[in-house]
């Protein structure tokens, strides 16, 4: 009896749902893989399926933090990655004309360029769709497939391969007994929160995304913010891409980050943000990166076939996505505690609108994603 | 005389959300060809009621009987199958849509699964007539001020039981606060459209703060208060006085108070000055001068351009001609930013699309504009900003008085009051208000009254908007009065003012 009301407060914390997802896909490892969680110590490192799932998500987990704030404006970006194509062939085709391949300066200044060329893909994106009023969908679908050209040209058409141990460090070296590239995650996801709960710019986001007119009429520079959250998340797109090209040595114009963009939309969408903008989670959506991560583990752990994986994945998204719709858990539990809460809970966002109890934006829309 | 059965009735309801409970036991009765008024406070239970009836909310409890048997709706579009047509409190069409199209949405006549879109024209214009309207039914739905979206959302729900073979026809019609941004005008039209149906039986569940309306059109009355019922009574044998009593609880003498009020004398300097400021097609240009410690008030009628005005002085919309001059200074009104920085403040009559963002806090609303000047860099201080915000949400009785809730799940008449928070918060030096009273109960109307003329003497200049010619008169040191998208003339108030004169003046600007 009185676990009752603790439990309701705990099923009602908005990262709930996304990690019991989590949970349970990690457990559904274990039989397949009994020292799933152990971690090992070798040579100074730490070695087990918990860290690699980390290291591998750690490209994902950037690109979807980045996705995240443009979403929470109300837009999407589907040109990630194609900037973590154009940043690695950069990055990866300076270090490789230089004389020394191993020169920290040269490296840096190689990834420099790579960020700027970020950068500046994201301040297009931004352009179009705050300045010229394009539909976020659109604008960045110009990058999306012209960027892959971009990196295309960049490579020659060739993968670069790099041999320089100090670039090597970002997306596969280690560093107190860790990946490097946790660290990067770590350093990135606290300046985005700093970034956005520290200071306004979380709330001016919340309030574009959540009513723009609303938004233009109590005087707040919606352009502005719209083009600091596109360049931001070419930011993210494009440190993910220097991890990538890193860890394996090696710049693919072709494949590095391809479909990137889905799983990203995806992750943020697990992780409890609406696609339609408004009110975000970045904590949210590293669990969502993490459970996309995991899933593809798992995928090769239980050994599905290769040429079922996909529909595999796509069984699990379904079944996540159901999950976390209010509605159908109203459905499927009946009458029962958790259902009939949380129907009332999420399925009243506005306060009059019969469309809402219809069917809650975020299953509709995931599902066109999925 | 037996009294007939009743149409619905709903006993024992009760309905919970997080930590609110919003209804507890209320038992509620509907009679064919009645008009049925539900009353209470702001916050007291009469949205939720009516939308646990349509199926928009589950119940938590009780019993629902139509036509004596038993039912529960699990959505709204249910409920209108079975013959309940519903105007919610906030306008729910599709602005972007036409009129016609919004009239018809979701039951379009259709043949061999065509849409016949002559057909769907053709009755809207008729269904559109029978109002007593006059509005281009092929025009998109937002090229029209908030009243007339109000009144498209009552002509879709009474045309839904005409369209043939669809439904059951109207039985029970239920109107949410209808009459919020209507002028006089239009509500006579409503009222005569509300005792034609009642004459052909429908029952109809009427919804107002407006306490004279009642008197004028209802026949019995349910009044709730924090969500239980406090009784069911005959419209003739309860007054206003008794109403009042038993809405919140106490006798209210404070509306009194404001009636003798004495219109502070101490104008002060000039604050902004309109040369030729207009605009195509939504007013034309005029001329104006707003001084420090003024009351402004806008009279006219639905359409006549009050809130096209207002927001060409914010930057709302940009004018095409004229200038704008505030403390000596051009403003170059290219958007809200730059009147905001001026000292301007504007609240919108239309707090749902213009106003609140749903799903941020009350705290995050009412801190919005005033952020917003500050610049995304420079978060206000969270002391400085809990105290602010407690000090509003007290100031205007926000129920719940808790900053976290989600400013979505208020009570209409609740987000009316955040919304007018928020630009207080700023301390501007002209305030614009258009319609601040809309939804609110006549307790908190007077409160937000006796609020604009404290603000006024200490200084403040407010442009005030309302559709009751009374509230404005009671406020305003000038008044302007406005037709056609025209500034027509501007009054001084003084005895001799009277809405009669007023609505002379509109007349003749006719013959101008
Ligand atoms: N979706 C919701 N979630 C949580 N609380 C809600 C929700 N909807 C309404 N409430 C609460 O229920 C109570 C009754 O609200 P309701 O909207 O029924 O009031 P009302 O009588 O219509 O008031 P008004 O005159 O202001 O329109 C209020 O305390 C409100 O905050
Ligand atoms: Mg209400």
């Amino acid at each position: 009896m009185t676990t009752t009301p603790r439990w309701r407060t705990l099923t009602r914390h908005h990262l709930f749902w996304p990690v019991a997802v989590l949970v349970v896909l990690l457990l559904v490892n274990v039989p397949f893989t009994p020292d799933f969680f152990s971690i090992k110590m070798t040579d100074g490192h730490l070695y087990g399926s918990l860290v690699s799932i980390v290291l591998f998500g750690s490209p994902l987990i950037l690109v979807a933090v980045g996705m995240t704030l443009v979403i929470a404006t109300g837009g999407i970006d589907l040109s990630v990655g194609a900037v973590v194509a154009i940043t690695g062939a950069l990055t990866c085709s300076y270090i490789s004309d230089q004389a020394d391949q191993d020169a920290l300066s040269g490296v840096l200044l190689a990834m420099g360029i790579g960020l700027v060329a970020a950068v500046v893909c994201g301040l297009w994106n931004g352009f179009l769709v705050a300045r010229m009023g394009i539909q976020p969908i659109i604008a960045t679908l110009i990058i999306m497939v012209a960027g892959r050209g971009v990196a295309q040209l960049i490579t020659d058409g060739q993968i670069i391969t790099v041999n320089s141990e100090p670039y090597k460090l970002i997306g596969g070296g280690y560093w107190l007994t860790l990946p490097f590239s946790i660290f990067v995650v770590a350093a990135v996801v606290a300046v985005t929160v700093a970034l956005t709960r520290r200071t306004a710019l979380g709330l001016l986001v919340e309030s574009v995304g959540g009513n723009a007119e609303a938004s233009r009429l109590v005087g707040i520079r919606s352009r502005r913010i719209k083009i600091m959250v596109y360049v931001f998340c070419a930011l993210c797109a494009g440190i993910a891409g220097l991890m990538i090209s890193s860890n394996t040595s090696a710049a693919d114009g072709n494949n590095a980050g391809l479909w990137i963009e889905l799983d990203a939309i995806l992750a943020v969408v697990i992780g409890g943000t609406s696609l339609l903008g408004g009110r975000f989670s970045i904590g949210g959506t590293v669990v969502g990166a993490l459970v996309i991560q995991t899933l593809t583990t798992t995928i090769y752990t239980i050994g599905v076939p290769t040429q079922t994986n996909l529909v595999f994945k796509a069984a699990v998204v379904i079944i996540v996505c159901l999950m976390q719709s209010p509605k159908f858990r109203a459905k499927v539990f009946g009458g029962g505690r958790l259902g009939g809460r949380f129907g009332g809970k999420r399925g009243d966002r506005s306060t009059a609108t019969p469309a809402d109890t219809a069917a809650t934006p975020e299953t509709v829309r995931t599902m066109e994603v999925s | 005389m037996a009294e007939p059965l009743p149409v619905l009735e709903m006993t024992g309801i009760v309905k919970e959300f997080p930590g609110v409970r919003a209804l507890s036991g209320v038992d509620f009765r509907l009679f064919p060809g009645e008009i049925h008024a539900l009353l209470g406070e702001n916050g007291a239970g009469k949205s939720t009621l009516i939308k646990v009836l349509t199926g928009v909310y589950s119940l938590d409890g009780g019993t629902v009987t139509l036509n004596g048997t038993s039912v529960r709706f699990h959505s709204p579009s249910q409920a209108q199958q079975a013959g309940i047509s519903t105007v919610y409190q906030e306008v729910n069409l599709c602005p972007n849509l036409s009129v016609a199209e919004n009239i018809f949405i979701g039951r379009e006549p259709t043949r061999f699964g065509r849409i016949q879109w002559k057909r769907l024209r053709r009755e809207a214009a008729e269904l559109v007539d029978r109002l007593g309207l006059d509005i281009d039914v092929e025009a998109p739905l937002s090229s029209y001020p908030l009243a007339v979206q109000q009144l498209v959302a009552i002509v879709r729900s009474v045309g839904t039981g005409d369209a043939d073979g669809q439904g059951a026809g109207t039985k029970v019609l239920i109107l949410d606060e209808p009459t919020s941004s209507l002028d006089r005008d239009e509500v006579l039209e409503l009222f005569a459209l509300m005792r034609r149906l009642k004459g052909e039986g429908v029952a109809i569940l009427f919804v107002s703060h407006f306490l004279d309306q009642i008197y004028e059109v209802c026949d019995r009355m349910t009044v709730l208060r924090n969500g239980t019922l406090v009784g069911e009574h005959m419209v003739r044998d309860l007054d206003q006085v008794g109403l009042v009593q038993l809405m919140i609880g106490k006798a209210l003498d404070q509306l009194e108070e404001l009636h003798d009020h004495q219109l502070h004398a101490d104008v002060g300097e000039s604050l902004l000055k309109a040369d030729g400021v207009g605009r195509t097609g939504g007013i034309a240009p005029f001329d104006l001068e707003i001084k420090k410690g003024e009351v402004i008030g806008l009279a006219g009628l639905l359409g006549s351009g009050r809130t096209e005005l207002a927001r060409l002085l914010f930057g709302a919309d940009q004018p095409d001609t004229g200038k704008v001059t505030i403390g000596g200074k051009q403003v170059s009104m290219s958007a809200p930013n730059d009147a905001i920085a001026a000292g301007v403040a504007f609240c919108s009559e239309n707090r749902k699309t213009e106003g609140l963002v749903p799903d941020l806090t009350v705290r995050e609303n009412i801190i919005l504009a005033l952020q917003a000047t500050r610049g995304w860099t420079r978060p206000i201080p969270v002391a400085q900003r809990d105290e602010l915000v407690a000090k509003y949400i007290k100031a205007l009785d926000i129920r719940p008085a808790n900053p976290e809730a989600r400013v979505g799940q208020l009570s209409g008449g609740n987000q009316q009051k955040v919304l007018l928070a928020r630009w207080l918060i700023t301390r501007p030096k002209l305030l614009i208000l258009d319609e601040p009273t809309r939804g609110i109960d006549i307790g908190a109307k007077a409160e937000i009254q006796k609020l604009v003329v404290s603000l006024s003497e200490e200084g403040m200049a407010v442009l005030y908007i309302a559709a009751e010619l009374e509230e404005v008169l009671r406020l305003s040191h000038t008044i302007g009065v406005l037709r056609d998208r025209k500034l027509v003339a501007q009054l001084a108030n003084g005895p001799e003012i009277t809405p009669t004169r007023i609505l002379e003046t509109i007349a003749s600007g006719e013959h101008q």
